[in-house]
């Protein structure tokens, strides 16, 4: 077995993986023309499935291997009685149809879950069913398109957006049919005061705010954004991709935030899984209440048990069942295993990390921080521009990194910086790898003045080489099977 | 590598440029818009037979990390689109003035007027951030 | 705090590099009169304490590794071979994020290339994306993706009433904004003549589910007619299907389908409450450009070899953003990885098996229901797993004294969605349930059906 076998080129017809057992009933006969003639997948033993995903594995990066300060994505330490708790058979094996009397327990953790995030982050209802931020942002626009709705404020369709936002917010406006009008930046990476006041009008749905923003800073305006945007009639949008760099420090709900989503898988440490799946619960002011998406899970007090509710006015149901139960499992344990004295902590650890990183980099001097002036929150944003090295891009510094055992910071966003290095450390880093990480730049910076070269054809040391994007771009190869002529040959 | 003007053609802002052939426009990217967006993955061909204004979008043209809108500079109706781009994109990038992408039968010649000449688009772009 | 690594001196150290005294000075820009709210959250709690929590809400709910159970309605009790779980286990794969950096994320992007590969076989489809939430959100993108294709031309959706009664829902909340019409399902009439008869010059898409939610089975002849018919009208087909069923039946590749959709939970995911699942999404390569959600595709390395990138992703939202097909951003990579990993274990024997037995169990279920007095299967067509029983009291009563007399999961009760057929369950049987079972099933169900039986739900709990 070779190490980088495709999945198909194992395959010998005769082999399986896993024996079935013979029915223990009379067989029924299957109608002839309703078979399908083959089912092309592949023939593989259990051993053989077994090295080829843990081959592939090893082909990694990950948390778990190391630094992974990949920015606005918070690549925290997933906790691994988190794990353990989710295959309990009483969560990995109840099926979501089951009559609430025999799910108490499932349900009651949801309640629970609905709580403490709503009082982490000030707000007064929450439902648990979008399954990752961007679809939690669909759900919150689509909340205060009803909302304004039902206020009688039919010719509102346009939602404000900073131009240091991420893509998914204007995305999300447009699927719920509005136009995302872009608001800049100022040069303290604030919301631009006096654009917001100029965009105001009796068209605004409302805006989209990210807080502390992409470019790792708290929006110091940011009551006078919720007024103003509040007097003109609009709604406020929390993004709250940044929560880590604020749990215990300030509730969204309490400076104006009217709906915001969380992030459960960045947050409140449920592992990212390669690409998810994520969890994007909504939480929402008293107003917005009836408009949550449904069911979500209520006390009834009389009877003592938990319920399904649908709220009166609700938007609809926006997932299957209640959303992404099993990350909602890991979220309910991080937070009760920390308390708010624990959360508080986890993000001023979070900012401590990120701050000691900014100042580090400022000192070295070889990337420039455009928000230096700053402190920063849970991220930094540096530029890959370094001096005497001016064919040198961002790109192949965090190629680069990849040779120093490193998994490279966010790059080329926020957009409004030019050849951007987004660095989130998160909490969980210790002091001797967030100085490893400096020095592997502090190096990298000489590297990329004395041989270029060994940039430009970085990564050197990774499972492959720097792949080519334009060829499968041009030429899209989507799946592989093998021919009907390979198959036959074997 | 200094970026080639065509001085028989007219540029739009957007980058695209205009060249009269018979009675028809033939529109295509500039040296400036294809350097800017690198290796040309993919063209978004406008339909055939479309009744457009100019500035339109009527296509992309897209490169492994941006997609740029296709604007018409001129009014008129789409009489032809270069298929040879459906599987050579890379045209755009080898020979952005020979590479055409769209034919318009134009309502408006006076419409080229608005546009600029090769020595006004190059000291447009100069001004612009690389 | 056992997450947190630095030491005291560790944070003199770094504060001192800052420049500042305390951690306080860093939140100066965050609004006095709200800094450091009093969290009301119960106290912290060590592992061993949260273990111990766990474990007992775990235990307050039935699962299905005690109970047995016959409940399906879009979620399904299938086998899940240990392997499934070693793999997604490794911190390797479950640890990483979004292959944004491919040279050190071959594995995922591999494996996700190799779940396109094989769904895209057992679908008969060209081009499978990564994944999206569950069978019910990639049932809204694909009418998304329709009526891009259409260039917004045309706005209208057709679904069938036996499209899953909540993936009709959730495709009505997600385009609410959208300016589109869905129609279709406001009559029960399942046939597919009043579905091509609502298609017109303005439908975009014609979205129909096989096996239907109520478990029945329309032949490929049907499937292809009904291919025809939506594409003579200028429309495009999505059909939900049931992945397991692929196992066996042609696949809708195979009859005319343009986009096809399926909930994925089923191969190689558990139940855990409904989520999280897998977004099965499938369709034709013509239409790659208008497509929603990842591509992984296949390339070749700077020195030749082959591997694997995300691909054509100008068509998402980090790069086109508002003019993006979709806002889809994390989506259920780890589901996705299980799926390939059971599909892989499982191979063309195991899943055609694992088909079969759910084929035998079911219709020898159907067969002894059938045949109790009280009960009548409906069986006017053929059936997968799932078949439509209907009863001689409201199945919440049946279903309570199954559980409480016999520790069975009943089936899923249809009063709600479809009213028009009685007291009617939706009973589900898998290769999980043994013939004991289904005995026992039996026998409840015919002592059920017996009055008087004094009922008291609430005091079930």
């Amino acid at each position: 077995m070779k190490f980088d076998d495709y999945i198909y080129d194992l395959s010998s017809p005769g082999r399986t993986g896993v024996d079935l057992p013979e029915p223990d009933v009379p067989p029924t006969p299957i109608p002839e023309e309703f078979l399908r003639e083959d089912l092309p997948l592949p023939e593989l033993s259990l051993p053989q499935v077994t090295r080829h995903y843990l081959r592939l594995s090893q082909k990694n990066y990950a948390v778990d291997k190391g630094f992974y300060p990949l920015g606005s994505c918070t690549m925290k330490y997933n906790p691994k009685v988190n794990e353990w708790a989710v295959r309990l058979p009483g969560f990995a094996n109840i099926h979501p149809l089951q009559h609430p009397h025999t799910v108490q327990g499932a349900m009651g953790l949801m309640y629970e879950l609905q709580e403490m995030i709503g009082e982490i982050a000030g707000f007064d209802a929450v439902s648990l069913q979008p399954a990752a931020g961007a679809h939690g942002e669909l759900t919150g626009v689509l909340i205060m398109r009803a909302a304004q709705l039902a206020r009688g404020e039919t010719q509102r369709h346009k939602v404000l957006v900073p131009d240091s936002a991420h893509g998914t917010n204007p995305a999300s406006t447009s699927m719920a049919g509005f136009t995302a009008v872009e608001i800049p930046s100022d040069k303290d990476g604030n919301v631009h005061i006096e654009a917001l006041k100029a965009a105001l009008d009796d068209e605004v749905i409302g805006i989209m705010i990210t807080n502390p923003n992409t470019l790792g800073l708290f929006e110091s305006n940011i009551v006078e954004v919720c007024e103003l945007v509040h007097e003109a009639g609009g709604l406020v949008y929390g993004d709250g991709a940044n929560l880590n760099a604020i749990v215990g420090i300030v509730r969204p709900g309490d400076l104006g935030i009217d709906v915001m989503h969380f992030n459960l898988h960045k947050t409140f440490s449920t592992p990212h899984g390669g690409g998810g799946p994520g969890s994007g619960p909504v939480g929402v002011t008293a107003e917005l209440a009836p408009f949550l998406p449904g069911p979500i899970v209520a006390l009834n007090e009389a009877e003592d048990a938990y319920i399904w509710h649908y709220p009166e006015k609700s938007i609809g149901r926006i997932k299957s069942f209640y959303g992404n139960f099993g990350v909602m499992v890991r979220a309910y344990a991080y937070i009760k295993m920390h308390g708010a004295e624990g959360l508080r902590r986890v993000s001023e650890t979070a900012v401590l990390n990120a701050n000691y990183l900014q100042a580090r980099l400022l000192q070295m001097g070889d990337y420039p921080v455009p928000y230096g002036h700053r402190f920063c929150k849970h991220e930094t944003v540096a530029q890959g521009k370094i001096a005497g090295a001016e064919d040198v891009r961002t790109l192949d510094i965090a190629k680069r990194l990849i040779d120093y055992d490193f998994h490279p910071p966010t790059i080329y966003f926020p957009l409004i910086v030019h050849e951007a290095l987004m660095i989130e450390p998160t909490e969980t880093e210790d002091k001797e790898t967030i100085d490893a990480f400096l020095d592997a730049l502090d190096k990298i910076a000489d590297e990329a003045r004395e041989n270029p070269d060994l940039l430009h054809e970085a990564p050197h040391h990774a499972p492959v080489r720097r792949l080519d994007e334009v060829r499968a771009a041009r030429h899209p190869i989507l799946i592989r099977l093998p021919s009907a002529k390979a198959a036959s040959e074997r | 590598m200094t970026l080639k003007y065509d001085p028989n053609v007219k540029y739009a802002k957007t980058d695209e440029w205009a060249r009269v052939e018979g009675d028809l426009v033939v529109v295509g990217i500039s040296d400036y818009a294809q350097d800017q967006l690198s290796d040309i993955v993919y063209v978004e061909l406008p339909e055939v037979g479309a009744q457009v204004s100019a500035g339109d979008v009527v296509g992309t043209v897209e490169s492994v990390k941006a997609a740029a809108d296709l604007m018409t500079p001129v009014s008129g109706e789409i009489v032809e689109v270069n298929e040879a781009l459906d599987d050579s994109p890379e045209l755009l990038n080898e020979d952005p003035y020979g590479a055409w992408i769209f034919k318009v039968k134009p309502s408006d010649l006076a419409e080229l007027d608005d546009l600029m000449t090769a020595a006004e688009y190059e000291a447009y772009n100069a001004t612009r951030e690389h | 705090m056992r997450y947190i690594p630095l030491t005291d001196d560790d944070r003199r150290a770094m504060l001192e590099t800052i420049g500042v005294e305390s951690v306080d000075d860093l939140f100066q820009d965050v609004p006095a009169a709200f800094r450091y709210p009093e969290l009301q959250l119960p106290k912290p709690m060590t592992e061993m304490e949260i273990m111990r929590e766990l474990d007992m809400i775990a235990a307050e709910n039935a699962n299905l590794r005690e109970f047995a159970s016959f409940l399906g309605a879009g979620a399904y009790n299938h086998f899940v071979p240990a392997i499934v779980d070693t793999i997604i286990s490794r911190g390797e794969f479950y640890t990483a994020y979004t292959p944004y950096q491919p040279e050190i994320s071959q594995g995922t992007l591999q494996a996700a290339f190799e779940y396109q590969s094989m769904v895209a076989a057992l679908t008969g489809m060209e081009v499978v994306n990564a994944s999206h939430y569950d069978g019910a959100t990639a049932v809204a993108e694909a009418a998304i993706m329709a009526v891009n294709i259409q260039r917004h031309k045309r706005r209208t959706i057709v679904v069938s009433p036996t499209l899953h009664p909540q993936y009709r829902e959730v495709l009505r909340t997600y385009v609410q904004g959208m300016d589109m019409k869905i129609i279709g399902d406001e009559t029960h009439d399942n046939d597919f003549h009043a579905l091509i008869d609502l298609a017109d010059d303005d439908t975009a898409l014609v979205i129909v589910q096989n096996p239907d939610f109520l478990g029945q089975l329309h032949t490929p002849q049907e499937m292809q007619d009904l291919a025809d018919a939506v594409h003579a009208k200028g429309a495009l087909l999505a059909v939900s299907t049931d992945p397991i069923a692929l196992g066996l039946f042609k696949p809708p590749g195979q009859y005319g389908a343009d986009i096809v959709t399926a909930e994925g939970q089923s191969l190689g995911n558990s139940l855990s409450f409904g989520g999280p699942y897998l977004g099965i999404f499938a369709f034709r390569m013509k239409h790659v450009r208008k497509s929603s959600g990842r591509l992984v595709g296949e390339t070749v390395d700077a020195e030749g070899k082959r591997g694997y990138v995300l691909t054509l992703s100008t068509r998402e939202q980090h790069i086109r953003r508002e003019k993006a097909t979709s806002n889809i951003c994390s989506n259920q990579a780890l589901n996705a990885l299980a799926a390939a990993v059971y599909l892989a274990a499982m191979g063309k024997h195991g899943l055609r098996k694992v088909a079969e037995l759910s084929w035998h169990k079911a219709h020898y279920a159907a067969q002894e229901i059938d045949k109790l007095a009280d009960y009548q299967v409906i069986q006017d067509k053929p059936f997968f797993k799932e078949f439509v029983v209907q009863c001689p009291r409201p199945v919440a009563e049946i279903n309570q004294y199954l559980l409480e007399e016999y520790g069975i999961i009943g089936g899923y009760d249809l009063s709600q969605d479809y009213p028009h057929l009685g007291h009617a369950m939706l009973l589900c049987v898998t290769e999980m349930n043994t013939r004991e079972e289904i005995d026992d099933l039996v026998t409840a169900l015919s002592e059920a059906a017996r009055p008087p039986i004094l009922l008291n739900l609430e005091a079930a709990s």
